[in-house]
């Protein structure tokens, strides 16, 4: 880390380069995290531009709180958003088309005006000079806080650990799902399913080509079409069926030219079955 | 005795409400029992006369109170009664004349068969105008004073399915509310002026009140009795209220209802004898109207509305004489006694006459009536020559002191009404002279109608011709009986008060000047009803005939300024008040509705939008934070 | 270079952050941009702690980590929740809250 905590208007020239190039990278991370279409981006873009700030705390004297931000920030409440994301987000994209009318420019209109808002209010007050940090971490910046922590803030360190207990509580009863009637045996599943009488026999299994037998590959109907039952319905959401029917008859068809160069006579006319349809 | 009083009003109410509310298994008697309530109210009426002339007469008033009905702080009504002379003089009129006619209807009505009904409305008539004479405040004179309005309306309509005699009825209904309006106004500012509306504490402290407040108060009043007594302005329902039976227009529109204005005028002299700027009023009113009253009756080829005109013309000498101030009163009220007795008994001629003739009331298709109905001829004669003041008869004593009493009130305002009076007198000679001679004298002119019923003119039955024959009696000696030694004035005196004018023309003049006009009037209706043949069919007659036909104008007036001005300025106010009112709350409500529509978008339940107004609103915190600290 | 600097870069951050939780409607993916925020306000608070030569604007991004923590979990438990009943992860889809 750089020089720091002087007592003047100025940063040293390391720090300097260092802002300019990392605050470009962390305003990019900004608008990625905004702009992105898919969650995982958005997620990723930010916890970037986290791990920015925290060089930043770093930079500016705030050992503790750029460690902390790394290890609880970046680490775990990231690492939280994702696995929320992989709970929820497995759908397709996030759309960014605007469903609210007027939403998108009153947004900008807003957000714009908020800004420069803001931005002129910091450059109207006189933050010229800065205390810089020296005396206050002189003692370690960690003993620091801790002095401060445990005697003038102790009441809100205590209140904040109360608030943590009565998060853990809230989340958990709001993600706990009590089950309030006995699970259906697979007896029961199966009248059910006759009783409906849409889907009787197990659903078909996908891949049953020689040459394709992943499970992003549906699989063959005895009439030659393909069946998207067969592919999980998350890929089928996603839309993510490979079809390969047109592929194994032109391999067909690539056999029969084959076999008909090598034994010199006219193929017989195949006709392509319909393309499978989705 | 006091105890009686309240009887009087009481015994005929108890009628109406055992008739109205019986059902028809009163039909065979109810007649009978309106009758005899009629005349135990008579009855009870005369057992308190006897009782009244056995004092003095500073002493007959009796007061019979019977208890507090809105007593709310100062605001004192009573139910109580104040029976003095004036008040027993009407008393008797009413259950006297009353009783007669409930006696002529048994037989007029003889046919109808909602007859019962009839007797019923005429108790309640009864009661409802004794309620009005008796009262002791003017708050209970109210009372009577719709009851009376009522009774009158429900009568006039009575034959209901006659259009004209429901619109008649309406008319009369909604003319009388004009002058209703007026009593309650006046009784309004009786009350500011005087705390109470009785009239013993009124009529002695209205010498106390400023004049512009006793003139107010007249003048309302007045108002009241030109809608009650068919006074002009508020004239024009008399004649319409001739579609009523017979029997209501002698009983309500000629001997009694009619009369209630004058009651009024008199009954409040004191207030009147402060406010001479009311007075004049008063006497303008009175000259006007009897003036007008004769003109109208004097074109008139409905035998009815020809009375009606004449009745009109007749109220109108009594309120001037009432107007006149004390030296009129006395006469107001005795010639409204005597005018009770002729005008009702030619009403009941006439009606007669009519039920002879199958309810024919053009005059034009009479004639020579004389010999097929004795009775009815003499009795109408009779009445005939009390109304035009024929020397010895009542109208003669009544009318020549009204007369004289206009003549004394002096100075130009004397000569004027006394003009008035005399030219009204030659009038009235003339076209009752005229309704004598087309009715009973001449050629027969009635012919078979439509449906080829010629009518069998015919004499009418006892029940009905006694009553005719007692009220010509008191046609005849009523007049006499009063001025004999001025027996009613010295009754009356010590209730309305009395002084004797100061007339330029002496007594004996304007006698002999009532006998001259007399003369001319009588002798050219003769001229021209008695010696020519009455054309069957009306001759188109001079612009003043005409427009004395159509009631010299006066609905043609009435529709022009009131019907049409009200039509537009209704009209306006609906304008206005749609485009105005309803436009200025119509508008706020749909301003505020829109607005809120428009609000409501705001409210669309997408987070995302909140959010935006979120960072607008910090965005406009953060704006005004740095304004005030730029300034 | 001014260390004021670190500020407008805060600034700059934070809105954009703002700005993606009004444009987005992906629940995780705005609830990533308010993590945004507070994470440039914790630069802020950092930077100010610099200016003013103490520990106590460090304390508070502290507690803001910590709060934030604790947001995350509860925010993340309500998102898994609706995703279940709704299938959806989209906050407009999330609209009764009006008239």
């Amino acid at each position: 880390m750089s020089t720091f905590a002087a007592a003047a208007s100025t940063t040293s020239t390391g720090e300097a380069f260092q802002f300019w190039v990392l605050a470009v990278v962390a305003v990019l991370g900004a608008l990625g995290t905004v702009l992105s279409k898919k969650t995982v981006h958005s997620a990723l873009c930010l916890a970037g531009t986290m791990i920015i700030l925290a060089v930043f705390y770093l930079a500016q004297g705030a050992y503790f709180l750029g460690v902390v931000q790394i290890v609880v920030y970046t680490g775990a409440i990231m690492m939280l958003f994702l696995f929320v994301v992989m709970l929820v987000g497995i759908t397709a994209a996030d759309s960014l088309k605007e469903t609210l009318k007027g939403q998108r420019w009153l947004a900008a209109g807003c957000g714009l005006g908020f800004g420069i808002l803001l931005i002129a209010g910091i450059g109207n007050a006189s933050l010229d000079t800065f205390a810089g940090l020296g005396q206050a971490n002189a003692g370690g910046n960690v003993e620091g806080l801790a002095r401060l922590i445990f005697t003038k803030y102790v009441w809100a360190f205590e209140i904040t650990g109360a608030l943590l207990i009565t998060a853990v509580v809230g989340a958990m009863v709001l993600t706990h799902r009590e089950r309030t009637e006995e699970r259906s045996t697979q007896r029961e599943l199966s009248i059910a399913r006759v009783r409906a009488g849409t889907q009787v026999p197990p659903l078909p299994a996908p891949g049953v080509y020689a040459r394709h037998n992943a499970v992003d590959v549906p699989g063959l109907l005895p009439d030659g079409t393909t069946s998207d039952l067969s592919v999980s319905a998350t890929l089928r959401d996603r839309g993510q069926i490979r079809d390969v029917s047109n592929e194994a008859l032109a391999d067909l068809a690539e056999l029969e030219q084959r076999s008909e160069s090598w034994l010199e006579r006219s193929a017989p006319e195949v006709t392509a079955p319909e393309e499978a349809s989705k | 005795m006091e105890n009686l009083i309240g009887l009087l009003v009481a015994v005929p109410l108890l009628g109406a409400a055992i008739l109205l509310t019986g059902g028809r298994r009163l039909d065979r008697i109810g007649h009978w029992l309106g009758t005899i309530l009629a005349a135990v109210s008579f009855g009870i009426g005369a057992v308190l006369f006897f009782d009244m002339l056995g004092k003095s007469g500073e002493d007959r008033a009796m007061y019979s109170h019977l208890f507090s009905w809105v007593p709310v702080g100062g605001f004192q009504a009573d139910i109580g009664f104040q029976l003095d002379q004036l008040s027993m003089t009407f008393v008797l009129l009413i259950s006297g004349v009353g009783t007669l006619i409930h006696i002529y209807s048994i037989g007029y009505m003889e046919h109808d068969e909602r007859r019962r009904r009839f007797f019923g409305y005429l108790n309640l008539f009864v009661a409802a105008m004794l309620l009005l004479v008796i009262a002791d405040n003017y708050f209970l004179l109210y009372v009577g004073w719709e009851g009376v309005g009522l009774a009158s309306y429900l009568l006039i309509g009575f034959w209901q399915n006659k259009p004209s005699a429901a619109t008649a009825a309406k008319k009369a209904f909604l003319v009388n509310r004009v002058g209703d309006v007026g009593l309650s106004i006046a009784i309004m500012l009786m009350f500011t002026t005087f705390g109470t509306f009785s009239f013993q504490p009124v009529l002695a402290h209205a010498g106390d009140a400023s004049e512009g407040k006793l003139t107010a108060i007249g003048l309302m009043l007045l108002l009241a009795a030109c809608g009650k007594s068919a006074q002009v302005p508020l004239q024009s329902w008399l004649g319409d209220a001739m579609e009523g039976p017979t029997p209501v227009s002698a009983l309500i529109h000629a001997a009694t209802m009619v009369t209630a204005g004058v009651y009024l005028i008199t009954r409040s002299g004191a207030i009147f004898n402060g406010a001479p700027d009311a007075q004049v009023a008063v006497v303008t009113v009175g000259a006007v109207t009897l003036l007008f009253g004769a003109i109208v009756g004097c074109a008139k080829d409905d035998i009815k509305k020809a009375l009606a005109g004449s009745t009109m013309s007749q109220i109108g000498y009594m309120i001037m004489a009432a107007g006149l101030g004390p030296i009129g009163y006395v006469f107001a009220i005795m010639h409204l006694v005597t005018h009770g007795f002729f005008k009702a008994g030619l009403f009941l001629g006439a009606g007669s006459v009519m039920h002879g003739m199958n309810d024919e009331v053009d005059m034009r298709k009479y004639g020579g009536l004389r010999t097929y109905m004795p009775v009815t001829f003499i009795t109408f004669g009779l009445g005939y020559l009390a109304i035009i003041g024929f020397p010895g008869l009542s109208g003669f004593f009544s009318k020549d002191k009204i007369i004289e009493a206009a003549f004394a009130k002096g100075g130009t305002e004397g000569w004027i009404l006394g003009g008035a009076a005399l030219l009204g007198a030659a009038i009235t000679a003339f076209y009752m002279t005229r309704v004598m001679l087309m009715t009973f004298f001449g050629e027969k002119r009635w012919e078979a109608d439509a449906e080829g019923h010629e009518p069998h003119p015919h004499e009418s039955p006892k029940s009905m011709t006694i009553p005719m024959i007692v009220l010509a009696f008191g046609s005849v000696f009523a007049g006499g009986l009063f001025s004999l030694n001025s027996s009613f004035l010295k009754w009356l005196e010590p209730v309305t008060g009395h002084e004797e004018g100061h007339s330029p023309l002496s007594a004996t003049t304007v006698t002999a000047g009532t006998m001259v006009v007399l003369v001319i009037g009588v002798a050219l209706a003769w001229l021209m009803y008695g010696r020519r043949a009455v054309p069957a069919v009306a001759p188109r007659g001079s612009l003043l005939t005409r427009a004395a036909r159509r009631d010299l104008l006066q609905d043609d007036f009435n529709h022009v300024v009131l019907v049409r001005g009200g039509e537009h300025l209704t009209r306006s106010l609906v304008y206005l008040d749609h485009s105005l009112v309803d436009g200025a709350v119509n508008g706020t409500a749909a301003g505020v509705g829109g607005l809120s529509g428009r609000m409501r978008k705001l409210q669309n339940g997408y987070v995302r939008s909140y959010a935006v107004s979120m960072l607008g609103g910090t965005a406009v915190l953060i704006a005004a934070t740095l304004l005030m600290r730029a300034v | 270079m001014n260390p004021v600097n670190y500020l407008y870069l805060a600034a700059l951050l934070f809105t954009i952050g703002a700005a993606g939780v009004l444009i987005r409607r992906n629940a995780i993916i705005v609830f990533m941009c308010v993590e945004l925020m507070l994470n440039a306000c914790n630069l802020a608070f950092v930077t100010f702690s610099r200016m003013h030569g103490n520990l106590d604007g460090q304390i508070i991004a502290f507690f803001t980590m910590v709060v934030a923590a604790a947001e995350v979990v509860v925010g993340l438990a309500i998102i898994v929740t609706m995703f279940r009943s709704r299938h959806s992860a989209s906050v407009d889809d999330a609209n009764l809250m009006k008239l």
